[in-house]
């Protein structure tokens, strides 16, 4: 049976991607940034996972305003790393889980989680810079990922309570699953960040490291807060942690064992919040 | 019934919603037309040419030929669209942003190194934090044109 060994939580600034595309890992600027994932990469290296389920947001990348779907996962063998507009990022092309993928998918479905299903689409900075954050720069990524791209562009996103209770789901599906696989699910996005308007560049650590500390204790309560909460005090694009819930909600019902956790202002516009959490059977 | 819209009464912020997504459609799909770089070409080439080929209102193709950004905010456009005209003008998210608080590139830098801006008096209308209308705008990139 496949089984979900952990989690792990990050933001996935695209600054960070064009950091290490062009060598810019050592500059203080951004070593403050990258020192916080350095125990990362090592713990992945002990416990490397055969699949990664990968929640994160396209940016107007391979969804425009033609078709904005609210859950859609990715069944497809292959994920090309997108043209965002500064060209490709220089990192391996991914590749998929068709068959858990699809399996996920009927399961889910029939819980009553309509998921819209991609063959084929383009995946922008949310998936790969959390892969880079994790990984580094191999020359392949070390596993496959199944992608979940969750609308947080167009107001309003799924609420919490639903993309924690789209976690229970899926976690019912992985293990479901016959084949022994080790799957990760991944969050990503966040932390606190407003890139418009005359409020841009705004920061709340203190609602960051409250959002930390619930979600590793009292997660089914985080989930209830509503959409308002995440606007006014961690931006309008902080809204994008509700898909840490998603992550957290496959979880097993017992108190994760907390491996990592790591937080910085800023990266560019963002803070950047990191948790790595443990299963506990 | 009207929907409820509780994000109206937040400073400096507009929420993309469908309504917002309707007035900027086509404004956005011209942003997304970017991403291809023969695309990226003719509109650099001749942008007015190039926006007349798409059905925009006038105050939208004036409010990007003139890069501002809060004004293609305010006529329906987000910020993820609006990012593949700032990569066509070679810009960074963070020059994005910076421009929509009347600060300099530096200055914004600076700011968010010192830990970013403060939520406290930016929740509400009415309050007297520095997103606030009141105390717009807020650096000397804004201030160089009103003097």
């Amino acid at each position: 049976m496949a089984r979900i060994t952990s989690s792990v939580y990050t933001s996935h600034v695209p600054a960070i991607g064009a950091a290490l595309d062009h060598g810019r890992t050592q500059e203080p600027y951004w070593q403050k940034v990258f020192a916080g994932y350095e125990p990362s990469k090592r713990w992945i290296k002990e416990h490397p996972p055969d699949v990664v389920f990968l929640v994160y947001n396209d940016h107007a990348t391979a969804f425009s305003l033609d078709l904005i779907p609210t859950f859609a996962i990715g069944t497809g063998e292959l994920f090309m790393p997108a043209d965002e507009g500064w060209g490709s990022r220089p990192v391996p092309q991914v590749l998929g889980h068709p068959q858990l993928a699809a399996h996920i998918a009927q399961s889910v479905i029939q819980d009553d989680f309509d998921l819209t299903i991609v063959n084929r689409m383009d995946v922008d900075h949310g998936l790969t810079v959390p892969l880079s954050l994790m990984f580094g720069q191999p020359a392949a990524w070390p596993c496959r990922v199944i992608p979940l791209a969750v609308n947080v562009l167009l107001y309003p996103a799924p609420s919490g309570r639903r993309c924690w209770n789209l976690g229970r789901a899926i976690r019912k599906a992985i293990a479901l699953y016959d084949e022994p696989l080790n799957v990760q699910v991944w969050g990503t996005g966040g932390m606190s960040h407003q890139l418009q308007g005359p409020r841009a560049g705004l920061i709340n650590r203190a609602f960051d490291q409250e959002f930390l500390d619930r979600l590793i204790d009292d997660p089914e309560a985080l989930a209830r807060m509503p959409h308002m909460d995440y606007l006014r005090e961690a931006g309008s694009e902080g809204v994008e942690l509700v898909m840490w819930l998603i992550a957290r909600g496959a979880m097993s019902d017992r108190p994760p064992t907390v491996v990592h956790r790591f937080y910085h202002v800023p990266a560019s516009n963002t803070a950047v919040g990191h948790l790595i959490l443990e299963n506990n059977e | 019934m009207a929907l409820d819209k509780p994000y109206k009464d937040m400073p400096g912020t507009t929420i993309f919603d469908a309504e917002q997504a309707r007035v900027g459609y086509h404004l956005n799909q011209f942003c997304m037309s970017l991403m291809k770089p023969d695309n990226r070409t003719r509109f650099r080439a001749d942008e007015r040419k190039y926006l007349d080929e798409w059905p925009m209102s006038e105050e939208q193709k004036q409010a990007v030929l003139a890069r501002d950004m809060n004004r293609c905010i305010e006529l329906g456009g987000n910020i993820y669209f609006l990012s593949k005209l700032g990569a066509t003008d070679g810009h960074s998210f963070q020059y994005l942003a910076g421009s929509m608080t009347g600060m300099t590139e530096q200055e914004y830098r600076d700011m968010m190194i010192k830990g970013g801006r403060s939520p406290e008096g930016n929740r509400y209308l009415g309050e007297d934090g520095d997103a606030q209308p009141q105390h717009q705008p807020q650096g000397r990139a804004g201030k160089r044109g009103s003097a």
